[in-house]
């Protein structure tokens, strides 16, 4: 891994993205109506890095919400017809500018579950193959953000060819892959050796800003039955609405549902997000639905997110602590309540002492 | 309303001792700023966490669909209404329940309010007829009138229409109200812009279904756009399904919406589909005199036939 950190003068830097377009796809956080999302940057249009984070995560840029990745023709007087074929991507080399630490760290989570020694998703794979990561480090983050206890941080590197830090009249650079030097070398931008100490003391002071924190140390050892049947499923699930607001607001959700659409006589399949909130999601063909109760679901949600994946992994919780379900759930179901409840879970316990 | 707070613990408490009600559903305090979450409470003790204050917007008739316990539910205006379509509609019955009735005096619009400030907002407490935010370490102090949830701004059943209990004296009614202005200036639009409109209104749509799950009266085995077998809609990002969705699902509220507002303010990113069922509830008032859930004993109106029903459509 290459560490080398620079001073970027922000006079240079659109001069730069001109470079970049040239040889680079851009994209990059936009204010839409109201909201931040990332969005394919137009000619002449910068990233608006005054954004906070945006309303849906990133995870869109690599797994689209709905994607076609086959099409077919029914029509039997053409030559190919009833053959499957892949739909075209655009792999040409892109980057995405203002990707917050959280969010790349999801992208490290998601693609241990897209890329396998035993199975690849070719659409996530090569996606991500062609991606640049540049992060902009968070200074000023929310009150809902607690990813410094879950493995990353404000200023975390994970997944990320460049990381820059806001310095003024300056960027801060920290050129982490070869990725990065490449994407720095395209957009010509000079890096005259500077002073560049301030990125520990920025770092430390982001990271003293997180104050929200949730407790994980103990999920590990406990009794995957033993939290299963706990009493506190009721009380956390009652409120729920089981709609996608979490599952689709969350940057490490990876589930996904395919779906064969025909218009006359030819179609498309696409891979769409799934939700574990929806019954469809486990719906069988005989009608019997093994997670046919909200408990059941909401249960699933929170098991396979701080259960399951530390079980399966060994790498934490499936969770970057960006605070989207949190803010963004209908009804106020808070995952750092629920990853303390569990956390904390002793084999025995009451219900009434969790349900205030 | 924070003065209802001791009054609903209390009745509550009484229920739950005396074994009137298994279980008593109301909102407990939530984690962040004007959110709070619905909750229930099944043991005289754990009352304690129930709280009311203008950000109980979320419908609790909800959470009584097909339900076995006696229930004791806490009850504003609106979810006294849909209690009354629940009834109707046989999804819980009158004798199942103890109703906790709240005079309302209107929920804040969350969206709203976060539109108002360039900081993150870290508290809101309410004093009467004020809103004080403080985003920024800065309290601003709003007039709780100006932002009110569009619904409740027009609202004229603050007053829960049935009630076995009441934790405040009932409220004057807003009178004089110009409930359909916004409906009006769509009707007004040609049917371009319309569409236009409509179009604009819905291209930020996930369809994560929060406004549907959030309905009392989306209660549906399985809600048409879940159906596989035939699928009715597709299941992508593709406009036309998820205006079917949207289009659809108002149809299916047509005589029975209370335009309760729980739909909007439900959304993840801030869609206003209430216009939708409020077109259809202007209908339905206009053409019928009706108002969903006021009477559990009348019959709505696209359940019934009265010879002089209106047939302006059939020309």
């Amino acid at each position: 891994m290459i560490m080398k950190l620079v001073k970027l003068d922000k006079k240079q830097w659109s001069k730069g993205l001109d470079a970049l377009r040239k040889a680079y796809r851009l994209y990059g956080p936009v204010k839409d109506q109201e909201y931040y999302s990332f969005k394919r940057l137009d000619r002449d249009e910068q990233p608006d890095f005054s954004f906070l984070n945006s309303r849906l995560s990133p995870k869109s840029m690599l797994f689209p919400q709905s994607e076609a990745i086959i099409k077919y023709s029914l029509d039997e007087s053409e030559k190919d017809h009833h053959i499957m074929k892949a739909v075209e991507k655009d792999t040409t080399s892109r980057a995405i500018l203002g990707i917050r630490p959280c969010d790349a760290k999801a992208v490290s989570l998601v693609n241990l579950n897209f890329d396998t020694p035993e199975t690849k998703d070719p659409y996530w794979v090569e996606a991500l193959a062609a991606t640049t990561f540049i992060g902009l480090a968070c200074d000023n983050p929310k009150s809902t953000c607690f990813c410094t206890s879950v493995g990353c941080g404000p200023y975390h590197d994970e997944g990320l060819d460049i990381l820059l830090v806001e310095d003024g009249d300056h960027y801060l650079a920290n050129i982490l892959t070869e990725k990065g030097e490449t994407f720095l070398k395209t957009a010509g931008w000079k890096t005259p050796d500077g002073d560049t100490s301030v990125f520990d003391k920025k770092k430390a002071q982001a990271e003293a800003k997180i104050v929200s924190t949730v407790a994980t140390d103990n999920l590990k050892n406990l009794d995957i039955m033993a939290l299963h049947e706990a009493p506190f499923w009721e009380d956390v699930s009652f409120a729920c609405l089981n709609c996608g607001t979490c599952t689709y607001t969350c940057p490490t959700c990876w589930c996904f549902d395919l779906q064969d659409e025909t218009h006359g006589k030819s179609g498309k399949r696409f891979k769409n997000w799934d939700s574990c909130m929806f019954p469809l999601f486990t719906l069988h063909t005989t009608g019997h639905n093994p997670r046919g109760t909200k408990l059941q679901r909401v249960r699933q949600r929170f098991m396979h997110k701080l259960k399951y994946f530390v079980d399966k992994y060994d790498q934490g919780i499936m969770c970057v602590g960006c605070g989207r379900c949190v803010n963004q759930c209908p009804v106020n179901i808070d995952i750092r309540k629920i990853c303390d409840l569990m956390n904390g879970y002793e084999v025995g316990e009451q219900v009434s002492s969790v349900s205030k | 309303m924070l003065d209802y707070i001791d009054k609903i613990k209390e009745i509550s408490e009484r229920l739950l001792k005396d074994g009137s009600v298994d279980m008593v559903i109301g909102f407990r305090k939530g984690s962040l700023p004007m959110m709070n979450e619905p909750c229930f409470a099944r043991t005289p003790e754990a009352v304690d966490q129930f709280v009311w204050d203008s950000n109980c917007g979320i419908n609790l008739a909800n959470y009584l669909t097909d339900r076995k316990e006696k229930i004791g539910i806490v009850a504003k205006g609106c979810d006294s209404r849909n209690i009354v379509t629940h009834i109707i509609e046989n999804k819980i019955s009158r004798e199942q329940l103890v109703v906790i009735g709240v005079p309302c005096k209107g929920m804040i619009d969350k969206h709203k309010i976060s539109g108002m400030f360039s900081d993150e907002i870290q508290q809101v407490t309410e004093n009467g007829d004020k809103v004080l935010v403080t985003a920024g370490g800065e309290e601003t102090a709003l007039d709780k009138t100006g932002v009110l949830q569009k619904n409740c701004a027009v609202c004229t059943h603050r007053n829960p229409v049935i009630h076995d209990e009441w934790v405040a004296d009932p409220i004057e009614e807003q009178q004089d109200i110009d409930r359909y202005a916004d409906v009006r200036e769509i009707e007004s639009m040609s049917s371009q812009d319309r569409w236009a409109f409509f179009d604009s209104l819905l291209s930020p749509c996930i369809r994560c279904y929060a406004c549907r799950n959030a309905c009392p009266l989306c209660y549906c085995p399985t809600c048409f756009v879940d159906e596989a077998k035939p699928q009715w809609v597709g299941k992508g990002q593709d406009p036309t399904d998820v205006r079917t969705f949207h289009f659809l699902r108002a149809f299916h509220c047509a005589g029975r919406c209370t335009d309760c507002g729980a739909c909007e303010r439900a959304c993840p990113v801030g869609i206003n589909m209430r216009v939708f069922t409020k077109k259809l509830e202007k209908d339905c008032f206009e053409q019928f005199g009706w108002e969903a859930g006021i009477n559990p004993d009348e019959r709505p109106p696209l359940d019934t036939y009265r010879p002089d029903d209106p047939d302006d459509i059939m020309r």
